[in-house]
């Protein structure tokens, strides 16, 4: 028995000490640290399901440690054990409470999931409605009613209840932002477009961790976008100043004519440019290079040299650029600021 | 009539080729289980490294969905489920009495098709990279995929599932029809019945599969358009499909493992099942819901609150029958003289982690926080709880528990309890950390995370406890080899056995009953020995005893089957012409040549019984 104890006390130390290794994660990532009003009640879920469950561990546990010390075969003791059938009422007692710990949870459940897709659709006038599209490996996100069309990075108002219409343009992806809400999949076709709402929640100034969570070819993991909560008054001024944005923001004028020749038949800028690839409006300002890399001009150049060795399986091709080219079109890119 | 004299003894590797004979064909499941296992858990580690730490850049891109997808393919489809089989060849036929399943000939069909499928699906590896989707296969991720690798999931699993459909059919009419007399199905023993409403289950959920895959095949090899939005088709019916199999999928393995604990718990607690009935209905009422909650898997999908809902409480229903069973285990210990063998720390090391499986189970049902928890590494967390906590334990449990009648020795025990704690420990290590993971904002199926968003640590500890789980792999492995190479006779009841399975002497006779027993009561071999007769009555008297003849067959049936799968992976008809034409001649020779097998006659029986081999 006392060397079953110590095992036992080896387990649970690396419990502890997992547990101490943890913690509740980053704030603008983590769903244990809710941000926003869905993800919040999210929460509260989670915390009514575990109470339930751990009352149900706690009697599981007591009872089958008590039986593995009490019952163990001790040495000499050759007796039979009773044989016994079984016993109706402790059945009954085992079927009927475990219905009712369930009927406790089933409520806020079906509460919770009708009220979450409850007037999703972004039908309403004053209501903020956004358009998600998902792309391998990126995101767009168009404002319908703003006239505006963003890639990788979500502006949007604080305390706003935002709504959001899913699809995707090739493959399955799924639109996550753990802060502020759980995850809907982007399906591609008309007939599965999804909706879901969400709060932004009340601080401004904040940057969220938003995730693909399916899996969605070679650089699912990258697939990566942020979601940047300001004040009212700022998202005001930020959409103003996106929508007056054009080409001739940044004075790279080397730069621009190496932009405009290659890659503005996928990329837009203001009104200009094709929509196959991410908009760079505002570049400059922007969070992350492709979604993922810390922003700087190094990384930018080094995306640009080679995408697939930075999100493999991407559809950016390879451009035939000098040296000098990238150089030039990587200051004009970082010169793209907002006004 | 049959002769004597039609019936050759094959020997060496010809014998194993041509057998028919469940307790062969089980060890085949076994050992080609048991490899494929190692395959699947090296991929597991290998993707363990990739994780350790942030940005790494050993197993990336496209490799990394590699990885996982045939960590994920391989574990289901070809180590789980053929070690499930195993020892229902094994195991199932003893324990009612019969003399063989009731019908060997398809029994080695299922056994060669499975073997064949899992080779041709792992030969990916080396023609053009495996398949890259996830054991799930989303389209249209899986129809737009350029390479073979999908291609080489369809055909492989296509073949392998027809091998598992036969060999659920054959226990479906094993068990129906070939009780001995007095084991009526309320004395059948737990695993038994586990095995009877897995049987049913596969017979209805693998035909879901087979269509799936079916359009799937469609889709890549004929330009079909099922699921191509863009022509009118739909991606969320492969979603659909592969659901409403891979639901009841999860059951069709976790419930043979709850048989298995059952029979373990009661021989080493010495007691009776507590409950037996209600633990009979528990197992038919998990096997009957399962077929009812596929679209918790899609609650993210966007198929409204009311799908949502509905599917939400049948989820949590499941969490009945499985809590009855619990407390039914936990009371069969109860009042018991427990023995720690190394079978019996697998069963009871089961108890606790399928509960915390059940209870993130549970959690996972609440559709609104689902939101939060799908594919996130929580899910992760879960389904290995489950399926690691559960089934692998429960199998390990089994492979010491039976390993004496099906190989005639018994695994060293110390070595055993190395086999168990590393194990157990190492799936701890690994799995626990990773419910905090996905509540920490990490999706799974990602090939890395980026520093600074908190998620460093416990992915260390999770690669750690994978090493650890290795490692405890790596020692059951060297047990088996000291085993296999000393001659441990052992007694033909090494656990005090209650069940008909340990009735034999070892190594178990051909014929496994020299004579059909009767059986008199639940624990068949229990209430003989209490009466004091210390083994079974015979049913019959001796007499001449029915044999099959082996055959090569169903080994060039497959084999045919094999070739057709590349010839449709590289759209080859020329090669697809000749691989069916093989399986036709095949199937023709086996329709006109009569074989009624042979007899062993009754001398010959008696001379076993008489020299202690029957």
């Amino acid at each position: 028995m006392k060397k079953w104890l110590q095992k036992g006390r080896l387990v649970s130390l690396f419990a502890m000490l997992a547990l101490l290794l943890m913690g509740c994660g980053d704030p603008t990532l983590s769903a244990l640290i809710p941000q926003g009003e869905v993800a919040d009640k999210q929460f509260q879920l989670m915390l009514i399901s575990i109470s339930i469950m751990i009352l149900v561990l706690v009697v599981v546990f007591v009872l089958y440690a008590f039986v593995l010390l009490k019952f163990r075969k001790k040495k000499g003791d050759n007796s039979t054990p009773k044989q016994v059938e079984g016993n109706h009422m402790l059945e009954l007692l085992w079927t009927v409470i475990p219905i009712l710990l369930l009927i406790i949870l089933a409520v806020p459940t079906v509460m919770r999931t009708f009220e979450f897709s409850a007037d999703a659709k972004p039908a309403l006038k004053n209501e903020l409605s956004i358009k998600v599209t998902g792309h391998q490996y990126w995101w767009e996100f168009e404002y319908p009613k703003e006239e505006l069309i963003t890639s990788q990075e979500l502006v949007l108002p604080a305390d706003t209840k935002v709504h959001v219409e899913l699809s995707s343009a090739d493959v399955i992806h799924s639109f996550w932002i753990p802060s502020l809400a759980g995850k809907t999949d982007t399906n591609p076709g008309d007939k599965n477009k999804n909706y879901m709402w969400f709060d932004t929640g009340s601080k401004t100034d904040v940057v969220y961790k938003g995730k693909c969570a399916e899996l969605c070819g070679a650089s699912h993991a990258l697939m990566d976008f942020k979601v940047r909560v300001v004040s009212k008054e700022d998202y005001k001024n930020w959409v103003a100043s996106y929508k007056a944005a054009d080409g001739k923001a940044s004075a790279n004028a080397n730069g621009q004519q190496v932009f405009e020749k290659n890659c503005l038949s996928c990329h837009a800028v203001g009104q200009e440019g094709g929509n196959t690839g991410p908009s760079l409006t505002g570049f400059g300002d922007k969070d992350r290079v492709a979604g993922i890399l810390e922003h700087n001009k190094e990384n930018l150049e080094k995306w640009i040299k080679d995408p697939q060795e930075v999100k493999p399986g991407n559809n950016m091709p390879k451009v035939n650029l000098t040296d000098e080219e990238i150089d030039a079109v990587s200051d004009y890119l970082l010169g793209l600021k907002l006004k | 009539m049959a002769t004597h004299e039609s019936h050759k003894k094959r020997s060496g590797l010809m014998d194993w080729l041509t057998t028919v004979d469940h307790k062969k064909i089980g060890i085949l499941y076994l050992l080609a289980g048991g490899f494929f296992f190692l395959i699947g858990g090296l991929e597991a580690i290998l993707m363990r490294i990739q994780l350790m730490e942030p940005d790494s850049k050993i197993f990336t891109g496209e490799l990394y969905n590699q990885l996982l997808t045939m960590h994920g393919t391989t574990m289901i489809f070809l180590a789980a489920m053929p070690i499930i089989f195993g020892f229902m060849n094994a195991i199932l036929p003893l324990q009612i009495g019969a003399r063989d399943v009731a019908f060997p000939f398809v029994n080695a069909v299922g056994f060669w098709l499975f073997f064949f499928g899992g080779l041709l699906l792992n030969l990916s590896w080396f023609l053009g990279g495996a398949p890259e989707a996830g054991w799930t296969a989303y389209a249209p991720l899986s129809t737009v995929a350029e390479d073979t690798g999908v291609d080489f999931y369809v055909l492989g699993l296509q073949i392998a599932g027809a091998g598992t459909l036969a060999g659920g059919i054959n226990f479906l009419v094993t068990v129906i029809n070939m009780r001995a007399p007095g084991m009526t199905f309320m004395r059948m023993p737990l695993f038994t019945w586990a095995s009877f409403v897995t049987s049913g289950l596969i017979l209805f959920a693998f035909p879901a599969l087979t269509v799936g895959i079916f359009l799937l095949m469609f889709e890549r090899i004929f330009d079909a358009n099922f699921f191509n939005a863009d022509m009118g088709g739909n991606v969320l019916i492969w979603e659909h499909i592969f659901w409403i199999f891979g639901h009841p999928e999860v059951y069709i393995l976790i419930l043979p493992a709850f048989g298995i604990i059952s029979e373990i718990v009661s021989t080493f607690s010495s007691k009776r099942l507590f409950g037996y009935s209600a633990m009979v209905f528990a197992t038919v009422l998990i096997g009957f819901l399962g077929f009812m909650v596929w679209v918790h898997h899609m609650f993210t999908v966007g198929l409204g609150p009311v799908a949502n809902s509905i599917f939400a409480v049948a989820t949590m229903a499941i969490a009945i029958p499985t809590g009855v069973k619990i407390f039914n285990w936990i009371f069969t210990m109860w009042g018991g003289q427990i023995r720690f063998t190394t079978a019996m720390l697998f069963a009871v090391g089961f108890i606790p982690t399928f509960v915390m499986g059940g209870v993130t189970g549970v959690m996972l049902s609440v559709p609104a926080a689902d939101y939060q928890y799908h594919d996130s590494y929580f899910v992760v967390a879960h389904f290995h709880y489950v399926i690691v906590g559960g089934l692998i334990l429960g199998l390990f449990a089994g492979l010491y528990y039976w390993y004496p009648r099906m190989f005639n020795r018994v695994l060293n025990e110390t070595l055993g309890k190395w086999n168990f704690w590393l194990f157990f420990i190492g799936f701890h290590l690994t799995f626990f950390p990773q419910h905090w993971l996905g509540l920490m904002g990490m999706p799974r199926r990602v090939y890395t995370y980026m520093s600074g968003q908190d998620l460093d640590g416990a992915n260390f500890v999770s690669t750690i406890g994978a090493i650890l789980m290795g490692a405890g792999t790596i020692v059951l492995l060297i047990n088996i080899v000291i085993s296999a190479s000393s001659k441990y006779a052992t007694t033909k009841d090494p656990w005090d056995g209650r069940t008909l399975e340990w009735a034999m002497p070892v190594p178990t006779p051909e014929y496994n009953f020299a004579q059909t027993p009767l059986v008199r009561g639940l624990d068949a071999l229990y209430v003989e020995k209490t009466a004091g007769n210390g083994e079974m009555t015979p049913a019959e008297p001796v007499g001449e005893i029915h044999m099959p003849n082996g055959s090569i067959l169903p080994f060039i049936l497959s084999f045919g089957l094999f070739i057709a799968g590349f010839g449709f992976i590289y759209a080859n008809w020329t090669v697809v012409i000749v691989g069916l034409g093989v399986v036709l001649v095949t199937m023709f020779l086996r329709s006109v040549i009569d074989d009624h097998g042979y007899h062993i006659h009754k001398e010959e029986v008696e001379a076993d019984i008489k020299g202690g081999r029957a």
